[in-house]
Formats: structure tokens, C-alpha cells, sequence
């Protein structure tokens, strides 16, 4: 077959080097319909961004959806999983109200999923194709990593509602360190639980320098039960590890552990991340590990996975010119 | 050469209370008193670049990246729902956001209260949170007009000294939450610029009065 090589445009070419990373790296290709019973979503609403989907009545008369998202697709069907781990890759339109325009728009996504026996090189692994996604995409890229297992851990020991909750993640989430304050005294937490919250919101960037600010803060603190220093000591022990798999890359410089990354609390745990890109005003790529999703669709198995945002990166100027080359 | 940072200021009386303590943080920026039309104005040797921006218009130049910081009211942030981090309370243009109405007002629960604002989002969640059904009103401007002339129940707006709604014979029923102005920062810029703008959120932190 002969394909003129000028024909790709910027975001073809973007699209194609990813699936390629994808696929170099073990994972299959996955094809999804364009719609999707509009059940699978009801039951999950809280898991997408936006409330809004797109229905219509079948001929059948079932209600469908138009996908706002994959991640739901792939979990509702790869039921037997077992002890195995299945590597999925995507590239699909999705529909999702912008949430600045607040209208609908159709987004391209590609991204990737691994379900069933995930453990820590799996995590590393994905983490590790998140930060090469975003050197795809741009020269000066930065991924923020973050633990959210630390954050829940600290809010049970704060024995809070899930209102203060709610509002302490909205703080963290924006840096606010003066709103966290008074969140805080509204909610009576003493001052000891209210400067370890802030150290989440201040302790950012480099990571060697955060772990051990952390190692100090969570693990040598009197105000822990040796129970709770065990589970601090394991989510500690997990960015430690995805640290030396980028140091291992020599990836490390474009890795900083930050906790305004979070997500739902209903739906992840553990590592989760965000990618940035220079000059693009929003995170291009987002992801992490989704276990409590996994149990509330009936999975005994664990997941991660992430999301790549490809038209949020605009123009993609770094692939003007640049040829397209078939290889084996 | 010295790092640039975009900075949005709100045009008017906050905003050259909000310059000044720039100025006095270090980052001060002389061509920006000249008489003139620019309207941006940059000062290479601090690393600063300022624009003024319609006060309602800051969090979304800082949200799409025009801006790397700028300074907004908690009351914008609010209602638009930005997402940005907000990095200092500048302690400046206080003021409360409020529910206010007439005299003596007690609210009937069995009638949907009608409630009068600019600030359609707040006003919402702050009555989904009591499960009141509201009827809103979005109004521009002018907003104690509207129970006066029996257009709403109620308004929520900002309440500064109060004399408007003495003067008008309403009083506030309830207080939504503290007002002040904010520093903001992309998200993104932080990522990049992350020296610069921790750097400017320190000076100006302290000299917070």
C-alpha cells in the first residue's frame, strides 16, 4: 500500500507515534462501539468528569449513551481476568461537556489500561510510558505524581465528615494553604492534624527532597499509632519506587511529587498522576490506579491506567515537518 | 535573561491597591503609572510583565494561560469554579458574600424562595447544601432593587459596610463565606515557572498586612 507521507497532520502523527509506543511495549489494541448502554454510566456517574452524556433510545428501545469515557468500557468487558495482567491501549472519540465552554464536544483520547495482577513494576511501567507519552508530545514536559492513599489515610486518623473532606481535597487540590487553615479550625482539628494537612499543600517538586519530608513528617510523628506508621510507611514506600524506576530511566528530572494532584476518592487510590506540557495552560495526560472502581463493578483485581488528551496540546508544532516513517 | 511572568491585575480601585503591594514586594514596574493607553506594561529587570483585565475577566486569563498569576476575588473564584491554584489570601477588598432581605424576613418553607444575584453558582450550592428549593434570578446589577420591589425573597450578594442595605431596609440573613482578594496561579505555569511564582507569593506574603 502507498501512502504519501505529507498527508498526516500534526495530531495524526502525535496519535500514531503513541499507539506505536503502545503496542512496542506489549499492549494490544482495543476497538470499542461508538455507544454504550446508558446503565454502565448512571451507576458510575460520580466517575466522569461531567454529569452530561449524550442519550438516545434504540430501536429496541434501550437508552444509549455516546461514550464520555473508556476506562468504564474496558472494566464492564474484561470480566475473567485472573491472575494475569491484560495491557489494553486505546484511541477513541469521546463526548464530555467542556467544562469551560459547558457545551459538549467530541475529544479525542488515547490512552492505555492494565487490569488484574498490577503490581509495582506494572505501576512503575505505566508511569514510565506516561512520562515517554509526554515527551512525545512535547520538548519540555513535567509529570506530577502523587499518592492519594496518603491523603486518606490522614483524613481517617482525622476522623472528619466526608463534607470536610470534600472541602480539605478542594483546598489541597489549589495550593490553598490559607483556606486549608480555616477549613481546619471550622472542622476542630487540632494543630498537629492541620500541619500535617498543610505539609501536603507546601511539600512539592523534587522528589528525594518531598519523600523525605515526608519520611520525617508521617513516619518519626508521636501522633501516629504504629499501625497507622506502617500504612503511611507503605504509600511512602510506593512513590519511592516509582522514583527509582525514573532514575533507572534517567527520567527523573521531569518528575515531581505533588499532592494538588488528586482524584475521587470513591474511584482511586494509591499512585495517580498528572502530565503538563509547556505553554499548554491545562494537564494534557491524567491517570492512576482505580482498585475501588474495579470493586464496585464486581472486579477482584486491581487496574491503572491513563488518559492522553491530544487536542488540548493545540497546535503540536514540534511535529511541523517532521516526516512520517513506516518501520517493522 | 531573567524569567518573564505574566501578571493579570483587576482594573480599578483593588487593582492598584494589589499593584502597590506588588511595587513594595519588589516587583514594581514604573511604566505602568505613565498616562498613556498600553495596556501592557513589562519591566525586564524585575521579570514582570502586568496587564489590567476587567476584575471578572482575571481567573480566566490565568485559567487558559494568558496570564501565569493574577489577583481575583474569592467571589469570581466561586462563581466560576476556576481551576487554579489560589496560592495567598491578599487580605485586601474585603468583604462578605451574604443572603440579605428585608427587615424582619423569615423564610416560609412552604413557598420556593426567590432569590435575586449575580452569583447564580454560589447562591445554588450554598441552598442545595440545606436542600431549599430556589427560584433565581440572575441580575447584573442593582441587586438590593429586587425585594424592594417584590421581584425576590431574598438576594445574595456582596456586602461591604452594609450602608446600602441599612439605607434600603434589608439586612443580612445569612453569611456565605469571607470575601477577600487572592493570588492565583496556572497550573501549568507553576509546573514551569515554579521558582518565579513561589518566589512572588513569598515577597508578597510578606508584607501582607
Amino acid at each position: 500500500m502507498k501512502v504519501n507521507k505529507n498527508i498526516f497532520s500534526n495530531k495524526e502523527k502525535a496519535m500514531f507515534a503513541l499507539r506505536s509506543l503502545y503496542a512496542s511495549h506489549g499492549f494490544s489494541m482495543y476497538r470499542m462501539s461508538k455507544f454504550e448502554e446508558f446503565e454502565l454510566y448512571a451507576s458510575n456517574m460520580d466517575f466522569l468528569d461531567s454529569g452530561q452524556i449524550i442519550t438516545f433510545t434504540d430501536t429496541d428501545g434501550m437508552l444509549m449513551a455516546l461514550k464520555p469515557d473508556v476506562t468504564l468500557s474496558i472494566v464492564k468487558n474484561n470480566r475473567h481476568i485472573g491472575n494475569r495482567i491484560i495491557k489494553l491501549f486505546y484511541n477513541e472519540n469521546i463526548y464530555r461537556v467542556s467544562p469551560k465552554t459547558h457545551y459538549f464536544k467530541e475529544i479525542m483520547q488515547v490512552g492505555l489500561e492494565c487490569l488484574g495482577a498490577v503490581d509495582d513494576e506494572c505501576i512503575s511501567e505505566v508511569l514510565l510510558l506516561a512520562a515517554e507519552s509526554m515527551n512525545v508530545l512535547s520538548d519540555d514536559a513535567k509529570l506530577d505524581v502523587s499518592n492519594l492513599d496518603i491523603l486518606t489515610q490522614l483524613f481517617e486518623s482525622c476522623n472528619i465528615s466526608r463534607e470536610t473532606e470534600e472541602q480539605l481535597t478542594m483546598c489541597i487540590s489549589s495550593k490553598n494553604a490559607h483556606g486549608l487553615e480555616r477549613v481546619c479550625r471550622s472542622a476542630d482539628l487540632g494543630p498537629a492534624k492541620a500541619e500535617l494537612l498543610k505539609t501536603l499543600v507546601t511539600t512539592y517538586g523534587n522528589p528525594d527532597e518531598v519523600i523525605q519530608k515526608l519520611e520525617a513528617e508521617f513516619l518519626e510523628n508521636s501522633l501516629f499509632s504504629f499501625e497507622e506508621k506502617v500504612s503511611f510507611g507503605k504509600s511512602i514506600s510506593a512513590l519511592k519506587k516509582v522514583v527509582e524506576a525514573f532514575k533507572r530511566a534517567g527520567l527523573e528530572d521531569m518528575l515531581n511529587i505533588d499532592f494538588s494532584v488528586v482524584s475521587d476518592l470513591k474511584y482511586y487510590n494509591g499512585i495517580i498522576f498528572k502530565g503538563f506540557a509547556a505553554g499548554i495552560p491545562d494537564g494534557v495526560l491524567s491517570g492512576g490506579q482505580y482498585d475501588k472502581l474495579m470493586k464496585r463493578m464486581k472486579r477482584t483485581s486491581r487496574a491503572i491506567g491513563f488518559g492522553v488528551y491530544i487536542d488540548s496540546m493545540g497546535k503540536l508544532s514540534k511535529f511541523d515537518g517532521e516526516e512520517v516513517e513506516i518501520v517493522d | 535573561m531573567t524569567e518573564m511572568i505574566n501578571i493579570a491585575l483587576p482594573k480599578g480601585r483593588l487593582g492598584d491597591k494589589v499593584y502597590s503591594m506588588f511595587e513594595k514586594a519588589g516587583y514594581e514596574c514604573p511604566s505602568i503609572k505613565e498616562k498613556n493607553r498600553k495596556l501592557i506594561f513589562e519591566n525586564p529587570e524585575v521579570g514582570v510583565r502586568y496587564f489590567w483585565v476587567k476584575p471578572s475577566d482575571v481567573a480566566i486569563y490565568v485559567e487558559r494561560g494568558a496570564a501565569d498569576i493574577g489577583v481575583a476575588g474569592k467571589d469570581i473564584l466561586m462563581e466560576a469554579g476556576s481551576d487554579v491554584y489560589e496560592l495567598l489570601d491578599l487580605n485586601v477588598g474585603k468583604c462578605r458574600m451574604a443572603v440579605a432581605g428585608p427587615a424582619g424576613f423569615s423564610y416560609d418553607r412552604n413557598n420556593e424562595l426567590r432569590v435575586a444575584t449575580k452569583f447564580v453558582n454560589v447562591a445554588r450550592e450554598f441552598y442545595a447544601a440545606s436542600g431549599t428549593d430556589i427560584d433565581i434570578i440572575h441580575l447584573n446589577g442593582s441587586i438590593e432593587l429586587a425585594p424592594i420591589l417584590g421581584l425576590s425573597d431574598v438576594i445574595v450578594d456582596l456586602v461591604e459596610t452594609g450602608t446600602t442595605l441599612r439605607e434600603n431596609n434589608l439586612e443580612v440573613v445569612d453569611v456565605i463565606t469571607e470575601i477577600s482578594a487572592r493570588l492565583i496561579s496556572n497550573k501549568s505555569s507553576f509546573k514551569f515557572k515554579t521558582k518565579k511564582i513561589v518566589e512572588i507569593t513569598r515577597s508578597l506574603e510578606s508584607i501582607i498586612e
